[in-house]
């Protein structure tokens, strides 16, 4: 067997710290799903679902009076809707990331962190499709979007970037959710097999197919796993580039430009990784994984977000210095607007929490403090809001200075995009709750006794 | 009655692949190790030739290609005709996102149904789940289990066989 080529993971930082074995492992992260919920975690339960029944009714409110209840005017014919969506979708990128890019590039430390990040994905995913559905006004009539026969013979103009979108999510959403489950079936089995309830046992069994462990399946697992790992790496990509060919196809000026689909991918990944922190901080304290989940994988996911986050100040940069290169005075105005008109504050917001702010991780001692981690990662995910919100505001002062105006949320903009985090974190406990929120099988693979050479003397 | 086969329970990782070898070698064909991670290397210690979901889900990606292609130009020629922007009614580099969408999202369905078929999953009653100490298979035991089938099954041989490669509580299981 070829054992010199292949590099001994137990020289590396170890990826799970005290003395865990395979059993203790499974002990570990199954413990969650198997004992009663704790207090806490009842009483965050109850705070998110008041959020998701806010979403509910503004929804029906929307419904019921027509799109006229949100604060969108004629320039800004988009406004809290597009915002949320971007921001939602970003947020969903980093789970992809981890899951499948990070697994091309045999990033180990991804492991125990990726279950989390993905059904972070997928929720962030639900919220963001919610926007397209609901702006529509007439939802009873959305399925015009997708290419199904129908009484008028008219079929989607599939020219458009928002029909691009449409294909891109729905993609991006089944593709994430496989890819999801495939690495759930696996631990679903290990569940199966520890309960001690019937009630238990039927439904993780249902849901684990019988899978049994046997290495002619795991063959096979394997390869669809690394194959949908290469697909889903470009799919994100793909995604968030289309959504900003929403902007970047149109004509607007400070809309398009060349950089958008770059500069919006780096940004989805700062935003993702900073969610990502954000709730692992707060899930590794809760449910005693600070052995699985160490300060290691945080330092590493820290170092991803300064890294992004400099890619997004740079995006910032060069967009104004194309502005002034192109000679082209309407985009001169449109950023020279963005930065000192009416909605500077906005920009210096983002600008504060997206390029300064991430620049605290350049130092070690900043970057391995749970705290200023925490901080840091909610300052990015306010300042990744606030970006989508100054590029969509920004048409609040287009060619025609008699149409100027000054685009402000009603308080349905409002409660809709807080009520979205009640759908987000609802789904979010439930997950916690019920599913195992660590990958065991990953886990235990890149465990030092994993190695079929472990305790061979060389 | 007929019994299904033998479990044999192994410790580690290392112990799983040798023993996977010498049933290998010495030539059985229906047995399988049963562990709760893949371990590396074990394919060639079983013997096993590369999986063909690759191939299957070349097949899914040429058809979601396809279907992207013939679905745009057709709508956008023949069955809805649209002159947008003064572009030709086929401009296929508009048709480049969604082609790609299609093509990842059958690819998708093809590795994840396909792995599961060539699985043989959902299967949710197998002989081997009737066995008590099998439940640790997904979590942190290691077995390798040989059906009746196999045309060197004996009940005595397979036994010696098998705990002669280092397994223990080799045990026949019900059907």
């Amino acid at each position: 067997m070829s054992a010199s080529i292949e590099l001994d993971p137990s020289k590396r930082i170890p990826l799970v710290l005290g003395n865990h074995t395979f059993e203790s492992v499974t002990e570990v992260i199954s413990k969650p799903t198997e004992t009663k919920a704790p207090k806490w975690w009842w009483i965050a339960l109850c705070g998110a679902v008041s959020l998701l029944l806010l979403l509910v009714a503004m929804i029906g409110y929307l419904v019921f009076e027509g799109i006229g209840v949100w604060g969108l005017n004629n320039p800004v014919a988009w406004g809290f809707a597009i915002v949320n969506l971007v921001f939602w979708v970003g947020i969903g990128h980093a789970g992809t990331l981890i899951s499948a890019i990070l697994f091309l590039f045999r990033q180990k430390w991804r492991t125990s962190i990726n279950r989390f990040a993905e059904a972070m994905t997928i929720f962030a995913v639900i919220c963001a499709l919610v926007f397209p559905a609901i702006h529509v006004g007439r939802i009873w009539v959305a399925y015009f979007m997708f290419p199904v026969p129908n009484q008028m013979v008219m079929w989607p103009n599939f020219r458009s970037p928002l029909l691009w979108d449409l294909f891109a999510f729905s993609t991006y959403f089944t593709v994430s959710l496989l890819f999801w489950y495939v690495g759930l079936v696996p631990d679903l089995a290990t569940l199966r097999d520890r309960s001690k309830t019937k009630a238990r046992k039927i439904a993780y069994g249902i849901f684990a197919l019988g899978w049994r462990g046997a290495n002619r399946h795991w063959q096979n697992y394997e390869k669809a796993y690394m194959i949908l790992a290469a697909l889903a790496a470009p799919l994100v990509l793909s995604v968030h580039s289309i959504v900003s060919f929403d902007f970047a196809v149109s004509q607007l000026p400070g809309w398009h430009t060349t950089i958008f689909p770059p500069y919006f991918v780096a940004g989805a990944v700062f935003s993702g990784f900073a969610m990502v922190v954000s709730l692992m901080v707060i899930a590794r304290e809760m449910f005693g994984l600070k052995e699985l989940v160490t300060m290691h994988h945080l330092e590493c996911m820290n170092k991803v977000i300064l890294v992004t986050g400099t890619m997004v100040g740079y995006a910032y940069g060069m967009e104004f210095f194309m502005a002034w290169y192109s000679g082209y005075e309407y985009e001169s105005f449109a950023f020279i607007n963005r930065a000192f008109g009416p909605y500077a504050w906005a920009y210096w917001i983002m600008i504060s929490c997206n390029v300064i702010s991430p620049q605290l991780f350049w130092f070690k001692k900043l970057r391995t403090s749970i705290p200023i981690m925490f901080v840091i990662s909610i300052f990015v995910n306010i300042g990744m809001w606030f970006e989508r919100f100054v590029i969509t505001v920004t048409l609040s002062r287009d060619f025609l200075p008699s149409s100027w105006g000054y685009y402000s949320p009603t308080w349905v903009d409002i409660c809709t995009l807080i009520g979205s985090f009640g759908l987000f974190f609802t789904l979010f406990l439930l997950f916690l709750r019920f599913l195992p929120m660590v990958s065991m099988a990953e886990v235990k693979g890149v465990m030092p006794e994993a190695n079929p050479h472990h305790g061979e003397k060389h | 009655m007929q019994p299904f086969g033998y479990l044999a329970e192994f410790n580690t990782p290392r112990e799983l692949i040798h023993a996977a070898s010498v049933m290998r070698d010495a030539g059985y064909t229906k047995f399988d190790a049963h562990s709760p991670f893949p371990i590396h290397g074990m394919d060639d210690a079983m013997g096993l030739k590369p999986s063909i979901l690759g191939w299957i889900v070349l097949c899914g990606g040429s058809i979601g290609l396809t279907t992207g292609i013939v679905l745009q130009w057709w709508v956008s020629t023949t069955a809805y005709p649209l002159v947008i922007s003064g572009k030709p009614l086929f401009s296929y580099q508009a048709f480049v996102p969604v082609t790609f969408e299609l093509m990842v999202l059958f690819s998708a369905f093809a590795a994840v149904f396909g792995m599961f078929a060539i699985n043989g999953l959902p299967r949710w009653y197998h002989s081997l789940f009737n066995n008590e100490s099998f439940a640790k298979a997904t979590s942190h035991g290691f077995f390798i289990s040989v059906e009746a089938k196999d045309p060197l099954f004996n009940t005595e041989i397979t036994r010696s066989v098998l705990e002669n490669a280092g397994g223990h509580n080799v045990s026949l299981v019900e059907e």
